[in-house]
């Protein structure tokens, strides 16, 4: 992969937010409580490239894909953008990124102004950086984003409202609005769960047409391995903030190391009769991420802790050129 | 006798446009111990089907004909203050999105002592006992009763409505899409949950979902609806392994399968009718790619595959050769 174009390179990055605390509790100088909501993670993405990020609530996901697009600020590390440092300090150079670099959201039933023409909200990113001049223009590219987010003929949806449309058919919408300014990077956060099952697969077909035509690079965010491995050339596997597992769609999903990994493949729902399938239901839930635990954060609900993994932190072991993880079995396994 | 048996029900809905035929000749039946997955796309008529069991439907909704036996009681024909007593004493439901069924300026502990109270008479300190064994049946820490909504996770609010659920000992409960907005792993341990309390407490659990691929874990029995009327219903073994009816099918194969080869789902083309005017003969015709003339003339009759397995569907199984 290391021929490969770079995008994105996050290097090392901790994202912290401080918790407010009542006066009170600051005169008695209780300890000021940190969320270490993305601690230490470096992240490659190339062009033409699908990473998928999963992970659980609270695991750090969704901020990990805003601190990529400056959208929160960050306590230590470097994103580079095709090469260059996204710290800005000039406007017009924020601008220039946001350009490049675009966000997909959830819930198109929110993401799209309700009052506002199907034409306008699709062609705003063109008015707010003066890229057209004229109407007949600006009418132009927005017909072509919508037929390219597979809305044809794109000018019947041109003076409609969102109301009028299905899920499916508004976050079409929403993604021709991401594309228009015509992107390197797209920051995709769970772009089909709240869509119905009978239309998410036509969203991820129309991203992977997008990466292929466009050489467009996606971080899918998602909380559903299934759907990661549907897209994903490569997926990264999150808990409570730091990458814990790294690889391609199959590794991950074939040989995959890190027990945490293991247990989410175990309990992905599929469609067959498995009344007696070897689930590992893990206990409990994700931890408080202002008390991370000691040692490897996985250990409170690690069925295979031992006492090194109470005392040391795991690095990343790779498995094979394409395969990290951060387990202190995988050491084992690999000389198995 | 089983739990529940419906028979020919139709619950309507009177709104401007017209009639609504939610639900339109539905039967099913439940034995207790034993739990049903209701399973279709959004609008299918799902939730309208467990509504009209305890009689929650809106003001626009009516049951036309047909019978909600309980222990071969008619909840169908009920007063308002008869169906009262069935809420919650003998049928209680889990809905979807935990975190807004709760009030956030009450305790959690409270909340469920006054569902307690009102319906069993018993002192506050008597209902605070039983919410603390509640909370043990459903591995919450009984010590948390004093907590708020908001120092709940999205999985411990949805085990603290299980908990209010099972406050009057229901026989049966119904679980409109109780996992839907949880993580995977939280999802998991939910169903699990259902399963095991289902198995001890010797209740009837209907599942409701959109999701097709969680109920094989859980469910005994499928019942798969599309536009109000149930098209196919049968074992989990016979809707998964042996299924007959098309749209289960498609239902199936939108699912993608991470234990297999990676293809990209197909997605049903086209969008649920309109069931003001749903389509003539098969309601199904206009999106299935097997539909031949007589699926647009004549509404296919409920047939036996098996036991317990039935499908209406002209060509059943035909996507087999």
């Amino acid at each position: 992969m290391d021929n490969k174009e770079k995008i994105v390179s996050v290097k090392d990055l901790r994202v912290t937010f401080e918790i407010k605390q009542s006066f009170l509790q600051d005169l008695f100088s209780k300890k000021q409580k940190i969320v270490k909501a993305v601690d230490r993670v470096s992240l490659d993405i190339h062009r033409g490239e699908i990473v998928s990020l999963v992970g659980e609530s609270g695991s750090g996901k969704t901020t990990l894909g805003k601190a990529i697009l400056n959208l929160v600020p960050t306590a230590s590390g470097e994103i580079l953008f095709n090469g260059t440092p996204i710290n800005f300090k000039h406007k017009k150079e924020v601008q220039a990124f946001r350009q490049k670099a675009q966000m997909i959201f959830q819930d198109p039933y929110q993401s799209l102004d309700p009052k506002s023409l199907i034409l306008d909200a699709v062609a705003e990113p063109l008015e707010v950086n003066h890229l057209v001049k004229t109407a007949e223009e600006r009418r132009e590219r927005t017909i072509k984003a919508l037929e390219d987010s597979g809305l044809a003929p794109g000018a019947n949806y041109l003076y409609r409202y969102p109301y009028e449309l299905s899920g499916g058919q508004r976050q079409r919408v929403a993604i021709a609005g991401s594309v228009i300014l015509d992107p390197d990077f797209i920051v995709a956060d769970e772009p089909v769960s709240m869509l119905d099952v009978s239309v998410r697969s036509g969203i991820l077909k129309l991203l992977l047409e997008l990466k292929e035509s466009r050489q467009l690079s996606f971080l899918f965010i998602t909380h559903d391995l299934s759907l990661a491995w549907l897209i994903s050339d490569r997926i990264a596997i999150m808990y409570l903030g730091k990458i814990v597992e790294i690889g391609s769609a199959d590794a991950i999903t074939k040989s995959s190391v890190h027990p945490y990994t293991q247990a989410l493949l175990s309990i992905m729902p599929i469609p067959e009769v498995h009344r007696n399938r070897e689930r590992n239901v893990l206990q409990g839930e994700i931890p408080d991420p202002t008390e991370v635990p000691k040692g490897c954060r996985f250990n409170t609900r690690c069925e295979h802790a031992f006492q090194r993994c109470f005392e040391e932190e795991p690095g990343y072991t790779t498995i094979s050129s394409d395969h990290q993880v951060a387990c202190h079995l995988a050491t084992e396994v690999k000389h198995d | 006798m089983s739990l529940l048996t419906i028979n020919h029900l139709k619950t309507y809905f009177d709104i401007k446009a017209g009639t609504v035929k939610a639900v339109d000749d539905v039967s099913l039946s439940l034995d207790y111990g034993e739990s049903l997955g209701l399973v279709g796309e959004s609008g299918c008529g799902k939730t309208t089907t467990a509504l009209s069991i305890n009689n929650l439907l809106p003001a626009e909704g009516r049951i036309v004909s047909g019978e909600i036996l309980l222990e071969g009681r008619n909840l169908a024909n009920l007063s308002e203050s008869e169906i009262k007593k069935v809420r919650w004493n003998e049928v209680s439901m889990i809905f979807q999105g935990a975190m807004n069924a709760m009030n956030p300026v009450m305790r959690i502990g409270d909340q469920i002592a006054e569902a307690i109270i009102l319906h069993k008479k018993v002192s506050q300190k008597e209902a605070m006992n039983q919410v603390k064994s509640l909370f043990e049946l459903v591995e919450l820490e009984p010590s948390r009763v004093r907590n708020y909504p908001h120092e709940f996770s999205g999985g411990m609010k949805q085990r603290a409505m299980i908990a209010m659920a099972l406050a009057c000992d229901p026989k049966l409960v119904i679980g409109d899409e109780p996992t839907t907005a949880l993580d995977v792993m939280v999802q998991a341990q939910i169903l699990n949950l259902l399963d095991k309390l289902r198995k001890e407490l010797n209740m009837g659990i209907i599942l409701i979902t959109h999701d097709l691929s969680i109920l094989g874990e859980t469910c005994d029995k499928i019942a798969v609806m599309y536009a109000g009327k149930i098209v196919e219903t049968g074992s989990v073994e016979d809707i998964y392994d042996n299924h007959f009816h098309p749209y289960t099918y498609k239902l199936l194969t939108a699912f993608p399968n991470i234990h297999k080869e990676r293809v990209m789902p197909e997605a049903i083309e086209g969008t649920p009718p309109d069931l003001v005017h749903p389509p003539s003969g098969c309601r199904f015709h206009p999106r299935c790619p097997y539909a031949k003339a007589i699926c647009q003339e004549t509404e296919p009759a409920m047939t036996e595959a098996n036991p317990g397995h039935s499908y209406a569907c002209h060509f059943g199984g035909v996507y087999h050769g």
